[in-house]
């Protein structure tokens, strides 16, 4: 996998996951591109789309739209079961995700997505293994983060 | 100083804008307080500021000054922060920033960090993003921790390997031992992992391929255990046992089987058992499916199999999920060359596809059908093509009006089908058709002697009703030219003649002339059209009228024509039913595929040959590539594979070029040259040796010496072409002075970038000794801006055993070469 953007339907950037080392001109005249092409698919088209020298898996849920960039010996119709395997990880560990938890959790979504995939390749078949990762990790994050006294807060002590 | 807003509460904020103005200001006066907090080191708020400045980074803004930070936040040893750190590392420090390297250091301590949870975070990021430099760097831990039994860690370091070899290749090798037993793990993550980074070794060095070859028993093993084995609520997907990792094994043995009997054999077995057994009602048995079809099809499976996989794509084309349906019709183009019987037997699902809605498929379906087309089915295929030309959107009319004309060329069943096949595309889809095809019409017509009156009253009954689509207008208004005589006098045969006099004929084609529809083009066709009938119709007067009006049009070769022509009634109508005579029947040229002809000055050259056209038989492509590296290649133009000018365009052009040579002596040229197509090498040197084409050598350009050494001289001689005072031909001769022969010669030269340069082939590869003989070669040079000549040799040989290698600058071309 080259790359996975999430956007809405209104056409604004949820997560964008980069596999290769693009100039930030070309991520963004790609992503602007790509979410123009599919924004204009009808519903009843298929997943799959050409894209300059790309296959594009794209799918939507709900109002976002998970859209993959794969080469040209990946296997289309096995990606768009790593999509679902995705939005699976999400709608567990947010219970009933929607765009609003992606929207307002978004590193956390990255923290799932970096867990599930990575250089585009699955880590781990297994749902559990990698909400069980996640668990963990967040259990650390809670651990670092000693109480504050409320002068701490307002930034007086 | 008051704490730095919560992301939730920026994020919230910012989303209350109205305008995007609103929020630019909200995201300015945001960073401004962030650039102030990071300018204070303050290490509480860095992690929220940094995770808030990704937010803003993600929104489109810049965030640039938050790299630094990030780097900060890595090296903390707050796990939060590292998470944000590295999350920040990823999004904002690509290799191309100049502080990515400073990152080397942390992610090697936390490769090394005491909880799993950080060194997979850096495992992560370097497999993600990490540069050559730091592979090359932290490859060795890696490689540590591809050995560790932790398999959360083991995992994750397998596809950190995968990244490091894409980054540099040469490492691959340092990997191998680690892979010993990575296919013995229980744990499916590792698993699939491993089997990723087996395929990425074995698709990068054919070394790895063959010694992981032993490996297909194995796999094999797992794959079977997948399937037989009962329901695993932890890696189940719609009742199926892990499909990731079963896709991921089959294309493992894909690669490892392909052009290997033994593997393949080995293989069979389970491929068949997998695509009889995997439940196909959900789109997760169905990409195993394919992924398994794929399989079959690469390595060397038996016919049954290949019959198997066949049938499953056949059966996918019947499959109400669009997405399988499109992956259907792309896998059979791939197999179409090799197995075309068996693809035949679905031809009408395929053809069925031609009306499906999604444009994706269409295509699929359209080029597929063309592929399909065979001399059996063209009758019944070329109906549903042509109706899905009909039909089609314009961006697939071009393309399929294209392969129309290319299947009907090959598999026409009468003259009059494909005439009438042509016509048909021509009336409903004569704006898109390619600008090559009205000379290859034009030809195809010219050929079919006996359909002339039949086709010129088809087409111009098809003038008639509709002038607006310019290739049907250009052939039209050819044809009436040449075949006007039988189209008034009511000749034809193959449908109920039409009654039509001079005068009519003559008002279409001048209404061409004037109408607005018409391109230039079209109305050098028309004026041309008009002339011909000159000698063909009696009402010449009304003819030389026209004529003489356009001799003062604005459109300058319009006016030319007319002029020129005008000097035909006038000066020399003695020559004018010679020069406007039927034209004779054209050489067929070798159609493998739709060539690009430039039009230029009335003269045509086809531009580089596509790759199905029959090689060439001048220098293999891959000795001048060598000849560019050595010769450090930016002001030199490698041998170019170019054919002479063929075929004329249109009949306008010719009579041209007949006109042209007319003024240089007064009386038809003999045998024009020029106009007789001239594509096949073999041809072109007949041409070369038998016509008048060129000055002699006698007619004074002295030859030279271009390379004398070590017994070995070339000498050059000289011809300057005469229709195109553009070309010199160099003859090279070959001879060797020494007493044992120079074996295996061959001779190759480069020019600067402003010519173009034609190498033939030679006459021997030996050069014999003591000069008992030359070898010749014919070089080509095209020399349009009429500079100075300058060329590169390079001379290869084997002499008494050793290979021989040289280079030599030719500079002292004689000026009369090139002038």
């Amino acid at each position: 996998m080259r790359f996975m953007l999430l956007f809405s339907r209104q056409g604004k950037l949820r997560l964008q996951k980069w596999y290769t080392a693009t100039a930030e001109r070309d991520k963004k005249k790609m992503v602007r591109e790509l979410m123009q092409v599919v924004l204009a698919r009808k519903p009843k088209m298929c997943s799959f789309l050409e894209w300059r020298d790309l296959k594009i898996v794209y799918k939507r849920y709900a109002s976002l739209y998970f859209c993959c960039a794969v080469e040209e010996q990946d296997n289309e119709l096995i990606t768009l079961e790593v999509i679902h395997r995705f939005v699976e990880l999400l709608d567990k560990y947010f219970g009933s995700v929607c765009e609003l938890d992606i929207i307002f959790n978004f590193e956390k979504a990255y923290f799932i997505l970096d867990e599930f995939l990575m250089g585009g390749e699955i880590q781990d078949t297994s749902k559990k293994g990698v909400l069980k990762a996640i668990e963990q990790a967040d259990l650390l994050q809670e651990e670092d983060e000693s109480p504050r006294s409320v002068l701490e807060e307002m930034g007086l002590a | 100083m008051p704490a730095p807003i919560r992301l939730r509460e920026l994020i919230r904020t910012i989303r209350t804008a109205r305008t995007q103005a609103e929020e630019r200001e909200m995201i300015q006066k945001e960073c401004a307080a962030i650039r102030s907090s990071f300018r204070e080191e303050d290490n509480t708020y860095r992690c929220r500021n940094v995770a808030k400045l990704l937010y803003m980074h993600m929104l489109g803004y810049p965030a640039h000054f938050g790299q630094l930070e990030c780097l900060k936040l890595i090296a903390s040893q707050k796990f939060t922060d590292k998470r944000i750190g590295y999350l920040g590392a990823m999004l904002l420090l690509d290799e191309r920033q100049d502080v990515h390297l400073l990152m080397t250091n942390c992610i090697k301590n936390d490769l090394n960090h005491s909880t799993q949870y950080v060194q997979g975070l850096a495992l992560c990021t370097l497999g993600c993003m990490g540069s050559s430099e730091m592979c090359r760097d932290l490859a060795g831990e890696v490689e540590k921790l591809l050995k560790t039994s932790n398999s959360y860690l083991r995992k994750k370091a397998a596809l950190c390997a995968v990244h490091v070899i894409r980054k540099v290749p040469e490492l691959m090798e340092m990997f191998l031992p680690a892979t010993k037993n990575l296919l013995s793990e229980k744990n499916h993550g590792v698993l699939h992992t491993s089997v990723v980074l087996l395929t990425e070794m074995c698709e990068r060095s054919p070394d790895m391929l063959t010694h992981f070859r032993k490996l297909v028993p194995q796999l094999v093993r797992i794959l079977k255990n997948l399937i037989m084995s009962g329901y695993s609520p932890e890696h189940d997907v719609s009742g199926i046992s892990d499909p990731f990792l079963q896709v991921r094994i089959l294309r493992l043995l894909r690669i490892l089987g392909k052009s290997d009997d033994d593997s393949s054999e080995a293989m069979n077995d389970i491929l068949a058992q997998v695509a009889t057994n995997t439940e196909t009602s959900k789109n997760v048995g169905n990409a195993i499916l394919y992924e398994t079809v794929l399989t079959i099809m690469d390595i060397k499976s038996e016919s049954g199999l290949r019959v198997l996989a066949i049938n499953i794509l056949g059966r996918f084309l019947l499959n109400n999920d669009k997405n399988i349906r499109y992956v259907a019709l792309t896998s059979l183009l791939k197999t179409v060359q090799t197995d075309h019987n068996a693809v035949q037997r679905h031809r009408s699902t395929i053809v069925d596809c031609l009306k499906d809605l999604d444009v994706s498929i269409k295509r699929r379906a359209m080029e597929l059908s063309f592929a399909l087309v065979n001399g059996n089915n063209i009758r019944g295929m070329m109906k549903e093509l042509l109706y899905f030309l009909d039909s089609c959107d314009p961006e697939f009319k071009a393309d399929c009006a294209s392969g129309v004309f290319l299947a009907a060329e090959k598999y026409a069943p009468s003259k009059r089908w494909h005439i009438d096949t042509i016509m048909r595309v021509l009336t409903t889809a004569g704006s898109y058709v390619r600008d090559d095809s009205v000379p290859n019409l034009i030809q195809l017509i010219t050929n079919s002697v006996e359909m002339h009156a039949y086709t010129v009253q088809r087409l111009y009954k098809a003038l008639l009703d509709d002038i607006s689509q310019q290739p049907l207008v250009q052939v039209a208004s050819w044809c009436i030219g040449e075949y006007g005589d039988l189209l008034v006098s009511g000749q034809c045969e193959e449908e109920e003649p039409i009654q039509v006099t001079e005068d009519e004929v003559l008002d279409v084609l001048e209404g061409l002339l004037v109408s607005n529809l018409s391109t230039p083009v079209t109305r050098g066709y028309a004026l041309t059209a008009i002339m011909k009938l000159s000698t063909r119709f009696s009402s010449v007067n009304r003819i030389k009228k026209v004529v003489s009006i356009y001799g003062s049009s604005i459109d300058v070769e319009l006016q030319q024509r007319a002029v020129e022509y005008n000097a035909l009634f006038k000066k020399y109508d003695h020559m004018r039913p010679a020069l406007l005579e039927r034209m004779p029947i054209m050489e067929k040229t070798a159609t493998n595929g739709p060539t690009e002809i430039v039009q230029t000055n009335g003269e045509t050259e086809s531009s580089a040959l596509d790759s199905k056209h029959p090689p060439s038989i001048t220098q293999p492509p891959n000795q001048a590539n060598d000849l560019l590296d050595l010769l450090g290649g930016n002001d030199v133009v490698p041998v170019i594979q170019t054919t002479l000018p063929t075929k004329p365009a249109s009949a306008g052009g010719e009579l041209l070029d007949l006109l042209g040579d007319l003024s240089l002596s007064g009386g038809p040229t003999p045998a024009p040259a020029p106009s007789v197509p001239i594509s096949q090498p073999p041809f072109l040197l007949d041409g070369l040796s038998s016509q008048p084409l060129f000055n002699d050598t006698a007619a004074g350009i002295p030859p030279m010496t271009a390379y004398n050494k070590n017994g070995l001289k070339i000498e050059f001689t000289f011809e300057r072409s005469n229709p195109n005072p553009n070309i010199s031909v160099i003859t090279i001769h070959a001879s060797n002075s020494t007493e044992a022969d120079m074996t295996d010669f061959v001779f190759q030269a480069a020019v600067p970038k402003t010519f173009q340069l034609q190498l033939l082939s030679p006459s021997s590869n030996i050069v014999p000794a003591l000069n008992q003989g030359n070898v010749t070669q014919v070089i080509r040079v095209l020399n349009p801006q009429k500079q100075q000549l300058r060329m590169r040799i390079k001379l290869t040989y084997t002499y008494k055993g050793a290979p021989v290698q040289d280079l030599a600058e030719v500079n002292n071309f004689p000026p009369q070469s090139w002038q």
